[in-house]
């Protein structure tokens, strides 16, 4: 067979694989939809740039496959084609920047309204952690944690008293309200990632990272670690579930606060001190 | 200094002798070339077994040393690989395998593929064997340290490979390194590993130091007369611009695994903050653990284009010169190579768009990534355009190059994905740049490396490899890996994360299972087809057609030697004197359809040669 068939049979594969493919991005489950937009406008103009490319590959290996009594044309360069070609490439790639920058800078400017969630990674598990009525979340530093304080709250820091604890890898999330996700390890890099809400960012020991999304569509959603963080990585999952305002709020009330917890251990502190001296 | 230009004179004199003859009217005076400034070096010629083959100073020597241990080297890195599918296909066959065994062997076959394969084989190989010969030198400029650069990266492998027998094994931090899991427990090999991961590539930047001075004072200094530096063959270009890439890159490299070390051993904290470990506070404190990602990077990227430009360099020359055409837009091309590699110092960045680093740097990294795409797609241009009227030898060499286009295309656009910092952050971690990276800087350069195997075999061994036999090879490798890589994308779409050792049943990745076992499957297939190139190898050493002077009727120097294959000292008596560019096929007006560049312009008056 004469290898251009085999070629363009590869290039045709690949554009059907790409309609008929099975495989392909989940719903999007959040206001990110114009990365998946960007990506389509990708696909079309750099398709159509494979395309080309590989279809004129093959054309030229037809047509001018060896001939003994031919000769190849000698044309060292074409100023004037090598312009024109220049100036497209430049304009193509900058049709794909422009929308690539400015949802960029959607992702890096949060709004005001965003609800801040202290999102706490470690070898190999989640915490979470909101701000109270105060609306505020309490400072923290790594060598605070311990049994009676597992968020590392700073105790002189007023704002933190109130702070919800969700000492489970599943969290809550209030549908069509934005989050800023804030994120911190205590240990190696880490990376708290829903597929269906599109946004990612890394964990990073020694400082607070941020990102932020808006949920789009209630429902329970898979939480994967997405920077490799060590032996257990493929099995740090978590969970999320949106829900709306009212599930919201009222899953919210049944979660414990930071005094609530200090309360509950002075009285089991009490406890102990009376058995001790019984 | 000065007793060497003493030492020099009696050349000098002789070669202006020549060159005075023209006026007396033996040569013509358009057939003028520049004398010669500096004289020709002396050699060391091994006498014995050792100083031959083994501790040997002739750089076509070195670079077979070079091409055996890399690929040794890469056939571990491929055995790793097959490891890694059988467990991410058919994981109950896979029982042996824990995931202590499936990071080390990611990381292995990472870190093996990237720098002890693909960069030791391009520039330690064909960046060996070919710059003497393609500008016209007796050897390297600087034989010894030549043969020094080589048994640093020797021991540099032995290094590597002796992290496999250690207590806790070879590290498996993934090839990226990075602290602080690569140095803290429940990262396998988190002790003895990693300390020798860093140890030998210390000592692989230090041989390769050696190496890389070498090829650049070689190109710089000790050309042939008339070899100027815009005649020069693009292979030559893509190594010496790839080569001043991994001067300035690998420092950074070298100075983060010397960081690391001591982080490691002495107890530094360079890239190590506070960190809570089982309910304990660690001695470290106020180091940047992306500091490390920032190092590691501006040598990881410069490191790509140090992969790729001796393979978009030895692409065009092959397909110069099996489509019978000169290489569409010379200057352009070089000038490319050239721009690439300076803008790939600036866009390092773009591995770190999730890396929590300040989200602002990404409009600039971003920017900068997608400028990039300019210079190479307008090579990718012209090497289409160089088939354009050409006639084209539809032969296994140039199979290799039209497969590279294919999977060089495909990885290329599939990168302005993923530099296009907002598309980067539903795809980053995913097996979207598994995919990616894999066509571009995996498949894409090893069909070139394949390309030129083909090519220059004739040259090295003289003996033609078996067509038959190297179209198998082809076929096999371009279809399987393209059927590996392309539908790959697809998973890193639905959103499934990179460096998983299994899945499990997340809802909606259950469906890849099918698409793993056919990944799995095709995998093991391209990895088998290698070894047909090995037979192909061991048979045509024993019985291959003879090749002779010159099989492939290219103009370049490397083919014009006075003996196939070329000897020590390359050249014979005299140095061969160059009148032309490495591309003039097809010359309207030449009997020939190729004029080489040691043909003086008085034998081809008649013709239109444009460039010279």
């Amino acid at each position: 067979m004469h290898p251009g068939i085999i070629f363009f049979l590869v290039i045709l594969g690949s554009i059907l694989f790409h309609i008929f493919t099975p495989w392909y991005w989940t719903d999007v489950a959040s206001n990110w939809g114009g990365m998946d937009d960007t990506i389509t406008l990708t696909f079309w103009i750099g398709g159509g740039v494979f395309i080309a490319v590989c279809l004129f590959m093959i054309y030229c290996v037809f047509k001018f496959s060896y001939k003994k009594d031919r000769k190849a044309e000698y044309k060292p360069e074409d100023k004037k084609l090598e312009k024109i070609l220049t100036w497209a490439t430049t304009l193509g790639v900058a049709a794909l920047l422009a929308p690539g920058l400015i949802i960029w800078n959607q992702y890096v400017n949060v709004p005001k309204n965003a609800i801040e969630i202290d999102v706490m990674a470690w070898q190999w598990g989640w915490q979470y952690r909101l701000p109270g009525k105060d609306g505020k979340l309490g400072t923290t530093k790594v060598v605070n944690i311990n049994d009676n304080n597992p968020f590392g709250i700073n105790l002189d820091d007023p704002f933190g008293n109130d702070d919800v604890m969700i000492q489970s890898d599943v969290i809550n999330l209030e549908n069509n309200r934005p989050v800023k996700i804030l994120l911190r390890s205590v240990d190696v890099l880490h990376n708290w990632y829903v597929p269906q809400f599109r946004a990612k960012m890394d964990a990073v020991p020694g400082i607070v990272t941020y990102y932020w999304f808006e949920p789009n569509k209630t429902g329970e959603f898979e939480v994967l670690c997405a920077e490799y963080c060590g032996v257990g990585h493929y099995a740090m999952r978590g969970g999320v579930e949106v829900q709306d305002k009212q599930n919201y709020d009222n899953w919210l009330q049944q979660q414990e606060t930071f005094s609530d917890l200090i309360a509950k251990q002075k009285i089991l502190e009490n406890e102990k001190t009376k058995l001790v001296k019984k | 200094m000065s007793e060497d230009f003493n030492d020099n004179k009696t050349i000098r004199a002789q070669s202006s002798e020549t060159i005075s003859g023209g006026g007396s009217g033996t040569t013509p005076d358009m057939d003028y070339v520049r004398p010669a400034e500096v004289g020709e070096q002396d050699l060391y010629h091994g006498h014995s077994f050792i100083t031959k083959w083994i501790f040997c100073q002739d750089a076509k020597v070195i670079g077979v040393q070079y091409f055996l241990l890399a690929t040794f080297t890469g056939i571990i890195g491929l055995i790793l690989s097959w490891l890694m599918r059988l467990q991410l296909g058919f994981p109950e066959l896979a029982t042996f395998m824990t995931a202590e065994h499936y990071y080390q062997f990611v990381t292995m076959h990472g870190m093996i593929m990237v720098v002890y394969f693909l960069t030791a084989l391009f520039l330690g190989g064909f960046g060996n064997y070919l710059i003497p010969l393609m500008v016209g030198a007796r050897d390297m400029v600087f034989p010894y340290l030549n043969m020094v650069s080589f048994w640093s990266f020797f021991v540099a492998v032995g290094v590597l490979l002796a992290s496999f027998f250690v207590p806790g094994g070879p590290t498996g931090s993934g090839w990226t390194l990075y602290p602080p899991q690569a140095i803290l427990e429940g990262t396998p090999g988190s002790g003895y590993g990693i300390m020798l991961m860093c140890i030998s590539l210390i000592l692989f930047v230090a041989g390769f130091t050696m190496g890389g001075l070498n090829y650049l004072i070689t190109v710089l200094q000790a050309r042939t007369r008339g070899m100027t530096l815009m005649r020069m063959p693009l292979t030559v270009w893509g190594i010496f611009t790839a080569t001043v890439l991994a001067m300035l890159a690998f420092p950074a490299l070298l100075v983060g695994a010397l960081m690391m070390s001591l982080d490691n051993v002495l107890g530094t904290s360079f890239f190590m903050p506070t960190i809570l470990k089982a309910g304990e506070v660690l001695e470290y404190g106020g180091g940047s653990p992306i500091l490390f990602q920032h190092l590691f990077w501006f040598f990881g990227h410069p490191e790509v284009y140090i992969v790729a430009l001796p393979a978009f360099g030895i692409i065009s020359d092959l397909i110069s010169v099996h489509a019978r055409k000169n290489i569409f837009g010379y200057r352009m091309m070089v000038w490319a190579i050239v721009g690439i590699g300076a803008l790939s110092f600036f866009v390092w960045a773009h591995h770190m768009y999730v890396s929590g680093m300040n989200p602002w740097f990404g409009f600039f990294f971003a920017t900068t990534t997608l400028i990039i795409a300019v210079p190479t797609a307008m090579k990718v241009y012209n090497w289409i355009l160089t088939l354009w009227r050409g006639n084209i030898r539809l032969n296994t060499v140039m199979l290799w190059c039209l497969g590279f286009i294919v999977t060089f295309v495909n990885g290329g656009i599939t990168g302005i994905f993923l530099g296009n910092v907002s598309v980067d952050v539903p795809l980053s971690d995913t097996y979207f740049v598994i995919a990616h990276f894999h066509m571009v800087m995996g498949i894409a350069p090893l069909m070139v490396i394949m390309g030129a195997v083909y090519h220059w075999f004739p040259l090295v061994a003289g003996r033609f490899l078996d067509e038959k036999l190297g179209k198998w090879h082809f076929w096999l490798t371009f279809l399987g890996a393209y059927s590996i890589y392309f539908p790959m994308h697809y998973l890193g779409f639905i959103g499934v994360p990179r460096r998983y050792f299994e899945m499990y049943d997340s809802p909606y990745v259950t469906s890849a299972v099918g698409m793993n076992e056919f990944i799995s499957l095709a995998a093991f297939i391209v990895g088998a087809a290698q070894f047909i190139l090995i037979y192909n190898i061991i048979k045509t050493l024993k019985t291959g057609k003879p090749a002779g002077h010159n099989p492939w009727q290219a103009c370049s120097l490397e083919w014009l030697t006075p003996k196939v294959p070329p000897e020590h000292g390359n050249w014979g008596d005299r140095l061969p004197v160059v009148h032309r560019w490495a591309y003039d096929f097809s010359v309207p007006g030449a009997k020939e359809d190729f004029i080489t560049q040691t043909t003086p312009p008085s034998e081809v008056a008649h013709t239109k040669v444009e460039k010279t």
